[in-house]
């Protein structure tokens, strides 16, 4: 369901046509990059290291080079090394290890073969002398004093530092005086909490197909949410131009920030540029988990202020992540984002933290979910201790437009209390708690991102549009430029083909992250539909013998007084005899991105004897500004949700003493199965945000933030226990029951 | 490497293909015969998306050697909609929004056809756990099993 | 590495005898994974399931004889077999996704080894014997015996598990299986406990419990199930006392290891608890047949 005051009458906006897209994907011929087959081409396969931390002596690649089927070798020697200060630094080295290996399953070779049975045979057979240095794997043992360094690179960013550490940045907020609240508080909750590594769980592994030309340009098809990224950080891994490089993005089979970085591409470049032919790279599943970024694992201290009344005075939170092994981790934002309450007196600080495991990557709100469990679960705390019902505690205290983010600029309009509201007031919430279960209550947020788009619409001679852009489609984004198109331009939704174009054919676009592609690129789509239908109007002038100020454009047709409506149709079977072709192109650096807001209820059950949880029923409420498409919209909270629901009770990263990921498959690392679920209800709150044409907020993000303390709040109203230590897996939860 | 030749039925065609021993019949679906698919989300049978039929059942064709399928009748998920017509799944999916990504799809869209064709009337549960050996990481599988009830509904219309 | 699809046993005796190391398969459930995880690759792999001897459920004279490399899916479809062994049934039914079970089998359960093998509690809670390929005949020995450790059997080179023989349960008796999994399918058992019980009106008369995923093996608990043997039968409840007597004993008989799955502490109040539950389904199942 839906909730908006005065809703705007779109004709196409808010509709649920049948994605672009979609018919393609459920008759099995979507092109994923591993479905990709170049004549010709070769196989390659990596050789990773079994050591947590070590410092390459020798390879060598001689008996593997001479194998059967052996094409190309390359290790970290085939790459040109990139000065520790430059910003590809630590994706160059990730990509292939230099000297040093910085993790259990850190690349340092790969082979391209004609098989890829017999690249792997080959890549086992590479001849490397290692010297075990120390490994470092939780936080604790990062941070203490006299602790090994993690990366010998790695100097603290943001402040000063007399050389190498383990310290990766540092990031602290204040406002108002803290120490000062809580001496004079008449309620004060501490607590400690900590989660563990948690893997996006894309269920497609990372592929792509690489074709180095005999004129030296590479032609590169790319699972990716971003394909001018790929380019980009390909060509600086390879030393190259960025326009040797092309891009055409394959089908993408789930992202979730993980696909926002590279791992494939230049080693497959140079192997094909090597051997003189394609070359297709797969990762296998436990290359997936132990080779890729998980989010980072986390500890944090949440001490929170309140009057008898109800009134949250003070917040001060030390928030600890590890981010692997290098420090170009970009999320720890995430964590200073997390206060959604008017605190008048706030102390934030977040450090990142190395370790000698995978180099962590992007997960749907980076930071925030681990922050924000934290907070909420104190916050359910004090709505326990003052006997306050927890929404009501919320509304008494949290932001709207011109409150201080944490950050310090005012909120701009926002939907916060309005998706209290609409939980508060829904049938769930409304419902009595079945007997033997507990209700939990939990929220979060994501500001989003604007950044880079660019959007070419062109008429077809038969007047239909093609509405190209560059931003990869991870959730439906397609069938939402094609709606926004259609409103704009009045023609059917299904007269519009939206496509996402390779990196020769549409304006530089930057990544498909921050819930920005139906903000920001939606907002190109828009600006070129409006430029376009200023076109349409000149040449419908043209055709109707008056000026174009006497033309507008209503229902997808020109409209001049005492004619007959012409429509686009025929506008453009005119378009050579009128002035040429109907294409428009705009990009812009998009600004304004509205936060998104969500309040999430659960309905669980804790089986005591074995600390099993059951969720009985779930509701995710989130504002998004203006659904654009509500079933991809509603599938964004309802994906997100049980993302958090996984984080929550089983997935985690399990290291043995050195480093080796010991769960590295979907058997161990327990994503949630459909049998563990209900369905997940949604409200979608719209609350349209001021800066976008439609009101869109970003939604991709925010349903991952509030599950783990809703889950956790509802885990501490069954059993009165609370769990602060994430997964909430049954042993976790039946050895916290039976402590005293 | 030992290879052999395997003659079988795939979406109601005659197919036969050389593959190598301990090829799995997942990789001679889409490397000798091109059916796509089929996906390799895990190699080890954990998540479903190479999920095909085998003489009706369901299978997860990364666990089943090329050679094994000599003189079976697979079908995937390029051989379930019916000459220009979608399956009521395959329809159904698309109208109720039951895929993000698609990568999990055709898996899904096979295993909730072979639940369908045994038990043309699940309840939730039912669904639910015939699709447990299929994950999916965009959804939240609220929209698939939505989905598949709607299908459930319409083949019985159309059976009677 | 080779693919071989024998049509008799005799023949599947040959390839194992002419090629030393071979192994043979019938579902492949988890050869696939462990040869993808490094395993050394056998030189010819034996397909089991172009055996009809193998393929076959026969159900004659008072006993099932069931192929070893029989789709566990084709007994959990067989009405009569799931009327008289329920707990084997749901065993069978909880090895993974419908798309394992329609590859995974007794055999391929028992001779994997896998000390959190679902079935073999059930079995073995049922008195299953495994009939051997052995030389150029065959023996029978319990399910018990097979496994000796984790992926460790008593199976000699070139023996392999040819067919299952079970008689039929006495009258007014039931069987149930449970196991702790942290999702709700999917997952390796943490602990699974395996009860077989006959009663005789309101007592229980004989009593059998097996745990599985807390040892190197199966257990049999005989304690467990001395606990139950005698107790009384209130409105389909047993006794607490003896109940309390039959948790403490699987508790105590287990002896499990830390791992990613579950730790020790947990496994040992696990078992209690599940021991208990499967208990209280197998007794409502032999007074009432439900």
């Amino acid at each position: 369901m839906t909730v908006a005051a005065d809703p705007p009458a779109y004709k196409w906006v808010g509709t649920r046509p049948i994605r672009h897209d979609g018919y393609e994907k459920v008759i099995g011929k979507a092109r994923f990059a591993a479905d990709l087959d170049l004549p010709g081409q070769l196989h390659a396969a990596y050789l990773r290291s079994p050591h947590g931390h070590a410092r390459i002596v020798s390879i060598d690649t001689t008996t593997a080079a001479g194998m059967p089927g052996v094409k190309a070798v390359v290790t970290g020697a085939d790459f040109p090394d990139l000065d520790p200060t430059d910003p590809n630094f630590d994706v160059s080295v990730n990509v292939m290890a230099r000297g040093t290996v910085l993790y259990n399953g850190h690349a340092l070779a790969a082979v391209a073969a004609t098989t890829r049975a017999e690249a792997a045979t080959a890549a086992a057979a590479i001849q490397v002398e290692y010297e075990l240095l120390p490994v470092v794997l939780t936080l604790d043992e990062s941070m203490a004093d006299g602790a090994p360094l993690v990366n010998e690179h790695n100097v603290t960013k943001f402040v000063e530092s007399d050389g190498p550490s383990n310290l990766a940045t540092v990031n602290v907020l204040e406002r108002g005086d803290v120490d000062a609240a809580f001496a004079t508080a008449d309620l004060v909750v501490e607590r400690e909490f900590d989660t563990a590594h948690v893997h996006q769980g894309y269920i497609e592994p990372h592929a792509c197909v690489v074709d180095v030309g005999p004129n030296g340009k590479a032609d590169v098809w790319a699972s990716s949410q971003g394909h001018f990224m790929v380019r980009s950080l390909t060509a600086a891994t390879l030393g190259w131009e960025p326009s040797r490089i092309k891009v055409t993005p394959a089908e993408i089979g789930g992202g979730f920030g993980g696909k926002t970085t590279i791992y494939l591409e230049p080693v497959a470049a140079r192997l094909s540029e090597m051997s003189g032919r394609p070359v297709k790279l797969v990762m296998t599943r436990e290359e997936v988990l132990r080779a890729t970024g998980p989010a980072p694992a986390s500890k944090s201290r949440v001490k929170i202020a309140a009057s008898d009344d109800g009134d949250l005075t003070a917040i001060e939170c030390w928030f600890g992540y590890s981010v692997g092994c290098t420090n170009d981790f970009a999320g720890l934002v995430g964590a200073m984002s997390v206060a959604s309450y008017k605190f008048p007196n706030l102390k934030l600080e977040a450090v990142g933290v190395l370790t000698n495991t995978p180099k962590t990557a992007a997960y749907r709100a980076p930071s925030a979910p681990q922050a924000a469990f934290a907070i909420e679960s104190v916050i359910d705390e004090l709505a326990q201790a003052l006997d306050m019902d927890p929404i009501g505690l919320r509304l008494r205290n949290a932001v709207a437009e011109g409150d201080p983010t944490a950050m310090g600029m005012p909120h701009p309009r926002i939907g916060f209390i309005e998706c209290l509201e609409a939980l508060r007031d829904s049938d769930h919430y409304r419902s009595p708690v079945p007997d033997g279960a507990a209700r939990g209550v939990g929220t979060g947020f994501w500001f989003n991102i604007g950044e880079q788009s660019s959007a070419t619409v062109n008429l077809n001679e038969d007047g239909t549009a093609t509405v190209i852009t560059g931003s990869p489609d991870i959730g439906g984004s397609r069938a939402s430029m094609a709606l926004m198109a259609a409103e704009e331009l009045g023609i059917d939704v299904y007269r519009i083909t939206p496509m996402v174009a390779d990196t020769e054919s549409v304006g530089f676009t930057d990544v498909t992250e921050g819930s920005r592609a139906t903000f920001s690129t939606g907002m190109a789509v828009v600006n070129a539909c409006r430029d376009l239908i200023e076109e349409l109007r000149a040449r419908a002038a043209t055709i109707l013998g008056v000026e174009q100020d006497a033309v507008t454009w209503v229902d997808g047709a020109a409209v001049a007084d005492g004619q007959d409506p012409l429509p686009l149709s025929a506008i453009a079977a005119r378009a050579k005899s009128t002035g040429g072709p109907l294409t428009v192109t705009a990009s812009l650096n998009a600004a304004g991105a509205g936060p998104s807001f969500a309040v999430h209820c659960c309905d669980l059950t804790v089986d005591e004897e074995t600390g099993q949880v059951a969720i009985l029923r779930y509701t995710a409420v989130q504002d998004a500004g203006t659904a654009i498409h509500p079933s991809y919209v509603e599938g964004q909270l309802q994906g997100g949700t049980v993302q958090g629901i996984g984080w929550a009770l089983n997935e985690e990263y399990v290291f043995d003493d050195d480093g080796s990921l010991e769960n590295a498959s979907f058997l161990d690392y327990r994503i949630p199965v459909a049998s563990d679920l209900p369905m997940i209800d949604t409200i979608i709150v719209e609350v349209p945000n001021p800066a976008h044409p439609y009101g869109v907020r970003g939604v991709g993000e925010t349903g991952i933030v509030p599950p783990l303390a809703t889950i956790a709040n509802a885990v501490a109203r069954a059993t009165s226990t609370r769990m602060t230590s994430l997964p909430m897996s049954p042993p976790k939860i039946l050895a916290a029951l039976d402590t005293p | 490497m030992s290879r052999t030749h395997v003659t079988c039925t795939v979406n109601g065609d005659p197919v036969d293909f050389l593959a190598s021993d301990d090829t799995s019949l997942l990789n001679a679906l889409r490397g000798e015969l091109g059916l796509t698919g089929a996906k390799e989300g895990c190699g080890t049978g954990d998540c479903g998306a190479c999920s095909v039929l085998i003489d009706g059942r369901l299978n997860c064709s990364c666990l089943v050697f090329a050679p094994e399928a000599e003189g079976s009748d697979i079908v995937t998920v390029e051989g379930i909609a019916d000459d220009d017509h979608l399956h009521p799944l395959q329809q159904a999916f698309l109208e109720g929004a039951a895929l993000q990504c698609g990568i999990c799809t055709p898996g899904v869209l096979i295993a909730a056809k072979a639940l369908l064709d045994a038990n043309p009337d699940p309840t939730e549960t039912e669904i639910r756990y015939a699709l447990a050996g299929n994950l999916c990481r965009c959804t939240g599988y609220d929209k698939i099993i939505r989905s598949v009830q709607e299908a459930a509904v319409r083949l019985k219309g159309a059976a009677r | 590495m080779r693919y071989a699809a024998p049509t008799t046993v005799d023949e599947a005796r040959s390839l194992l005898a002419e090629h030393p190391g071979s192994r043979v398969f019938a579902g492949a459930t988890d050869l696939i994974p462990q040869i993808r995880a490094g395993r050394p690759a056998p030189p010819v792999l034996v397909d089991l399931k172009r055996i009809d001897q193998l393929m076959t459920v026969v159900h004659e004279d008072g006993q099932w004889r069931i192929g070893a490399a029989t789709p566990t899916s084709n007994l959990t479809r067989n009405r009569d077999f799931t009327a008289m062994f329920p707990g084997l049934s749901e065993a069978m039914g909880l090895i993974g996704s419908d798309q394992i079970q329609n590859r995974s089998s007794l055999g391929g359960n028992l001779a994997n080894a896998s000390p959190a093998a679902d079935s073999v509690p059930a079995m073995i809670a049922n008195a299953v014997q495994a009939v051997i390929a052995s030389g150029d005949g065959t023996r029978t020995v319990p399910v018990a015996e097979i496994a000796t450790g984790p992926g460790q059997t008593s199976l000699a080179d070139g023996e392999f598990i040819v067919e299952f023989t079970v008689a039929d349960p006495p009258s007014n008796t039931g069987d149930a299986y449970l196991r702790m999994i942290p999702r709700t399918e999917m997952d390796i058992a943490i602990v699974g406990a395996a009860v077989r019980l006959t009663v005789d009106g309101d007592i229980v008369t004989d009593a059998t419990v097996v745990l599985g995923a807390v040892a190197p093996t199966a257990v049999t608990v005989p304690e467990a199930g001395a606990a139950l043997v005698g107790a009384a039968i209130d409105a389909g409840s047993i006794d607490g006392s003896a109940m309390d007597t039959l948790a403490d004993a699987a508790s105590a008989a287990c002896d499990p290891i830390d791992d990613k799955r579950g730790t020790v502490a947990y496994r040992r109040q696990v078992a209690g608890v599940m021991a208990r539950r499967a208990a209280a389904i197998a007794v409502g199942r032999a007074q009432n047949g439900v």
